[in-house]
């Protein structure tokens, strides 16, 4: 079983291993687009034919005031080398080892037994008061996992913070007297370096222009709003908010939320109904999936990021029609995320373009992870991809990451936009968004499309794509086994055992480093990982500082044991200004 | 062994009759035919590449959005309203014109409050704007962990789940409790954010009828008879009920005690949302259970909002650890979503503090919902109150609004909005509803109550809404669009109105009109006293 076998993937299964190397194939223009949509034969050749390399002319229109380059020509140059990096940029999945699921799931075995004996000899569960006779209020087992299994582990997650998530954090420290049942305050603060937040292109700052600026917007707005934007809670500075998003994904009209979670989740019932399919990615985010519950649309997953299982859905849904009644589907939708949060992957859109174009389906894109983080202008994989933004129908963001911010927009026609202003839950009966926060995003999102007369946006971006791809080849040569694309920011490194988890995240933050460990479950139960979130304030000495303490522990526990090939040649931090006009 | 068998059968074959044998080969020729047939039959079936083809070919998507495109600006602030410049506190500034704003649920005034942007510029001075992750993943400041405590001990609770978004805290909550095969029992007018809840659940919802605690027993009495005929299943079915404190969408108070009394003899767990009494309503402000005296304990959770009387954003639950504690497992919106940004904490827990240590204030905004409700009672001759007299936001609903059409009502009501807009400057608003409500409520004036409001300010809000119902001819309007099938009630509300006049005229020696327009002339109390039918609403609220 390959999980992750793709559709246009060289396979070295005699290892167990399976990569893939994403080829970009570029975007129509929409006069082929109708031609081709004539055509729907079963194809397996669109993800094999060669990638248009002069592409990249096209539908760069909407970017173009972003990079302001001596000449046009290192424009070009610029954009010519990025294309080929992202053709170079793999994305690996190595399959856990029969001995590694074995010893996952002997360790979770053992885990199970001893809380079984716990509670047979030291029986020690929260009670309800005085709801005697009451049916209860959750499942046995549900708590089960919760007093054994997550208990031993608690305290790797939900550390309260005291600072600014920046480039550095400070953890409150807490310890537990009674193993993991309650935790008590120490008083003593333990500095980190930050690599567990969204912080992706480091807006995350209580002092500079932003934060400044948000001030500015509290002393004038206040902090409240107290009304939905659809009773009198809309103002000036969400209307703009609303315009610069559009201008910034490049589509007619965009709406924003206060809540990002609440996006998708509020949002997603008033584009879908009953009559629509809804083809999903597996790993796609709750809030999503939430979403398409509430829509009350027929839900089908294909695996992740695999347009053969992708296709082979959709001539499934095309041919069967609703179900019981066969009736042909209204409209069809798949969706997806630019960026996946637990895997890193990044979403092979010109592929699925394709498909979107040949079988006549909606795309909703959520980049809630790669919106600021992917693509040379910051304007996420659309822009990494060098698709066109309108061939994306529903445009889905959040604030929280890369704008170092709370809530999300969607972006798309405006025929859509309009429909979502009249029934989007979020607009009706949510509070609009704070002041403050709404600022914020103006003022972080200016300075990334650099329309505050610096090139300070696009230097994060560069900061950003640079780390990223240093910190993750070198984990690589490392011997760790690191999921995802080569040019993501995100970093997962599989661990696959509970105990290997808690140890990493126990033992990097004595080394001063916060890093997120994942487990079941948020993962399959034999995918435990930790992730690495890498931001574009993170120097090289910081990264060298964290792969050191990864290293040393790696040593410790048998973790660094990738089968693929390692590089052998130094991977060299490139901190040269002008790198990709070299 | 084998050997033995196969003797045993070749022995039976040979001694059995000719005609069993031929028999036992018809058979079996008989029963290969009949799989192979069906094979056929499957294979007939299944579409070959080329009808597959012709279906894919031929499938035609809708468009993503099949409804015409209109003006896309009028969508926000009721398609009356232009966006806000500057802060929405007491008045509100819309394209250059200050009005008084009583269409925000501020209902405390904390909007305006210096401390609230003080607290929350010291947030952003140390923490920055966002959280950058959820709860889980080093999302989880300080200040949340204070506010948590804070409106835990408020409420004397153990545990609160602090949520980032109002909406999100009772949808999320709902579903992480209720699952399928689970029974909820819910009242008909619960607000939007908990219907989405009870649709997460999947759960099966028994509505019943609004405030009916009656209908609420007739409904538990009938599912303990279907219980009894399944006792074992019963067992592991979950019951709830969810109510609200004030109903958002009628401005009504929930009959607590009597719910909690049911409850509490069907075993039934019990939710309320106090969105909008949270704040308000109680000697401390500490909400309807105060309010009405019921012990906390007696209730499951709690959730609460703090984008109204807190002037903040987010929203909570609270209840025992042995609840609450569960959300941050299961919670959707908590797990899953950012943290509430750490200003927004920050102002939240300044706003609690407030709230705390000034009970005055609680017993302010008490006073002026008592005065404004009765104001509105005695001066509207076209609108009646539908709410509490306690309730922060009073709901104005037109005469007739039983026998017009939807549309027709929408239409005046908005009228009416757009020439108190011009003439008096003062904000209305009109709550807006999405079609998917599960019971989409009559169009009304909303008048949220705002602790600044002064008592004129009151007054004047009530004589701008007589005002203008009376210049615009609102009356006649009314009368001749009542559909003809309604001649009786039509006959009723013109002789009420004009024995109305004839009172008016008796009492002061003036026209109708000018008593209409000289507000003195009602005394709050002194006209309920009085016997005559003197207002069409009061026939209204007969009927």
């Amino acid at each position: 079983m390959k999980p992750f076998d793709n559709g246009c993937i060289a396979t070295n299964s005699s290892r167990g291993v399976a990569t893939s190397s994403a080829k970009p194939t570029t975007s129509v223009p929409s006069s082929i687009a109708t031609k081709m949509k004539i055509d729907r034969s079963p194809v397996k050749q669109i993800a094999k034919k060669p990638a248009l390399t002069n592409g990249h002319v096209v539908n760069h229109n909407h970017n173009n005031h972003v990079i302001k380059p001596k000449t046009k020509v290192d424009l070009q140059r610029v954009e010519v080398k990025r294309r080929e990096q992202r053709k170079r940029a793999g994305e690996s999945f190595e399959e856990c080892t029969l001995w590694d699921a074995f010893c996952t799931y002997l360790c979770y075995a053992v885990l199970v037994l001893v809380g079984y004996v716990n509670d047979l000899v030291r029986p020690r569960t929260a009670t309800e008061q005085n709801r005697d006779g009451y049916v209860p209020l959750y499942a046995s087992f549900e708590s089960f996992y919760t007093r054994h299994v997550y208990r031993r582990v608690r305290d790797c997650w939900n550390m309260p913070v005291g600072s600014v998530p920046g480039k550095y954090i400070t953890l409150l420290e807490r310890e537990s007297k009674d193993y993991g049942w309650t935790f008590n305050m120490t008083g003593k603060k333990v500095h980190c370096i930050n690599l567990g937040s969204y912080n992706y292109l480091g807006f995350a700052e209580n002092h500079g222009t932003c934060a400044e600026a948000a001030i500015k917007a509290v002393r004038e707005q206040g902090v409240g709003t107290c009304s939905p934007r659809k009773e009198l809670g809309n103002a000036h500075h969400l209307d703009e908010l609303d315009q610069l998003v559009a201008r910034f994904v490049g589509s007619e009209a965009a709406i924003t939320c206060a809540m990002g979670f609440a996006t998708n989740s509020m949002n997603i019932p008033a584009i879908l109904n009953k009559g629509c399919l809804v083809l999903s990615d597996e790993k796609n985010h709750a809030s999503i999936i939430l979403g398409l519950r509430l829509s009350r649309a027929t839900i089908r997953v294909f695996k992740h990021n695999n347009m053969r299982s992708l296709e082979k859905r959709l001539r499934e849904g095309i041919v069967n029609g609703q179900p019981r009644t066969h009736l042909p589907w209204e409209k069809i939708f798949i969706v997806i995320e630019g960026v996946y949060s637990m895997e890193g992957s990044v979403v092979r859109l010109p592929e699925i373009l394709a498909l979107k174009r040949k079988y006549g389906a909606y795309v909703y894109l959520d980049e809630a992870h790669s919106i600021g983080a992917m693509g040379p202008n910051g304007r996420g994989v659309i822009d990494y991809w060098g698709c066109n933004p309108k061939d994306v129908d529903v445009l889905m963001g959040t604030f929280t990451k890369s704008f170092g911010s709370a809530g999300g927009y969607i972006a798309g026609s405006k025929e859509l936009i309009t429909l979502l202003r009249r029934g989007s839950h979020a607009h009706a009966y949510g509070t609009a968004m704070s002041p403050p926060v709404a600022q914020q995003i103006l003022t972080s999102m200016k300075m990334i499309m650099g329309e505050d007369g610096t090139d300070e946006g696009v230097k994060k971006i560069r900061q950003l794509a640079r780390n990223s791809r240093y910190f993750r080849q070198k984990l690589k040569q490392a011997g760790f086994i690191v999921y995802g694309n080569d040019d993501s920011p995100v970093i997962p490194v599989a661990l696959y055992m509970p105990t290997k988890i808690a140890y990493v995240v126990r033992e990097m933050i004595k080394r001063g480093v916060a890093t997120v460990g994942v487990g079941f479950p948020a993962t399959p139960l034999v995918e435990g990982r930790t992730r690495f979130c890498i931001s574009a304030s993170h120097t090289k000495e910081m990264l060298d500082h964290a792969l050191g303490a990864m290293c040393e522990i790696g040593q410790q526990i048998t973790i660094r044991c990738s089968r693929l090939p390692i590089r052998k040649e130094e991977i060299l931090y490139d901190d040269s200004e002008n790198e990709d006009v070299e | 062994m084998l050997n033995a068998v196969l003797a045993f059968i070749y022995q039976n074959l040979i001694e059995a009759p000719s005609y069993h044998l031929y028999l036992e080969a018809f058979l079996a020729l008989w029963l290969f035919w009949l799989i192979r047939q069906r094979k056929k039959a499957e294979k007939k079936k299944r579409l070959t590449q080329e009808e597959e083809q012709l279906i894919i070919n031929a499938w035609q998507p809708k468009p993503l959005v099949d409804e015409e495109v209109t003006n896309m600006e009028s969508y926000d602030n009721g398609g009356i309203w232009g966006p806000i410049t500057g802060r929405p506190g007491k008045t509100v500034e819309i394209d250059g014109e200050k009005y008084l704003n009583v269409a925000t649920h501020n209902y405390l005034g904390l909007l305006d409050s210096q401390e609230l942007d003080d607290a929350a510029e010291q947030c952003i001075r140390r923490y920055g704007v966002g959280s950058c992750g959820p709860r889980g993943f080093y999302g989880t400041v300080d200040v949340h962990i204070e506010l948590e405590e804070k409106i835990a001990r408020f409420l004397n609770l153990e545990e609160t789940a602090l949520y980032s978004y109002g909406f999100a805290a009772v949808a999320s909550a709902i579903p992480s409790y209720a699952k399928a095969g689970d029974i909820i029992f819910a009242d008909e007018q619960v607000s939007y954010p908990i219907q989405r809840g009870l649709a997460a659940s999947r759960s099966s919802i028994i509505y019943f009828k609004h405030n009916s605690w009656e209908n609420l027993q007739e409904e538990l009495e009938k599912q303990r008879e279907t219980d009894k005929k399944n006792a074992k299943k019963a067992k592991t079915i979950r019951r709830f009920c969810v109510v609200e404190g004030i109903y958002t969408k009628s401005g009504t108070m929930c009959p607590l005690k009597e719910v909690t009394d049911l409850c509490k003899q069907y075993k039934v767990r019990l939710f309320v949302d106090e969105s909008i009494s949270f704040g308000v309503l109680g000697r401390t402000g500490r909400g309807l259970t105060e309010h009405l005296d019921v012990d906390r304990k007696d209730i499951d959770f709690i959730s609460g909002s703090l984008e109204h009387s807190c002037a903040s954003f987010g929203g909570f639950i609270v209840g025992p650890s042995y609840v609450v504690d569960h959300q941050r497992i299961s919670g959707l919106g908590y797990c899953f979503s950012a943290s509430l940004p750490p200003l927004l904490a920050g102002s939240g827990i300044k706003a609690l503090e407030i709230i705390e240590q000034s009970p005055e204030i609680i017993q302010d905004v008490q006073d002026k919902c008592v005065y404004m409700h009765q104001t509105f009672m005695n001066k509207l001759t076209f609108f009646r109150v539908t709410s509490h007299e306690l309730s922060p936001l009073k709901f104005l609903s037109l005469v007739g609004s039983k026998v017009l059409a939807y549309d027709v009502i929408k239409d005046l009501i908005e009228q009416v909005i757009i020439h108190v807009k011009e003439h008096h400057k003062i904000a209305l608003v009109q709550p807006y509803y999405l079609e998917s409500e599960h019971e989409l409520p009559l169009p009304s004036i909303r008048v949220s109550i705002n602790r600044l409001l002064t008592y004129k300010e009151i007054d004047s809000i009530a004589a701008a809404i007589e005002d203008v119902s009376n210049s615009i001819n609102l009356y006649d309007s009314v009368i001749s669009n009542i559909p003809t099938q309604f001649e009786e009630t039509k006959a009723d509300m013109i002789k009420s109105y004009e024995a109305y006049l004839k009172w008016k005229q008796q009492n002061n020696g003036i026209t109708g009109k000018e008593a209409l327009e000289q507000d003195e002339v009602f005394e709050p109390l002194e006209i309920a006293e009085d016997s005559a039918p003197k207002k069409i609403a009061d026939l209204h609220s007969r009927n």
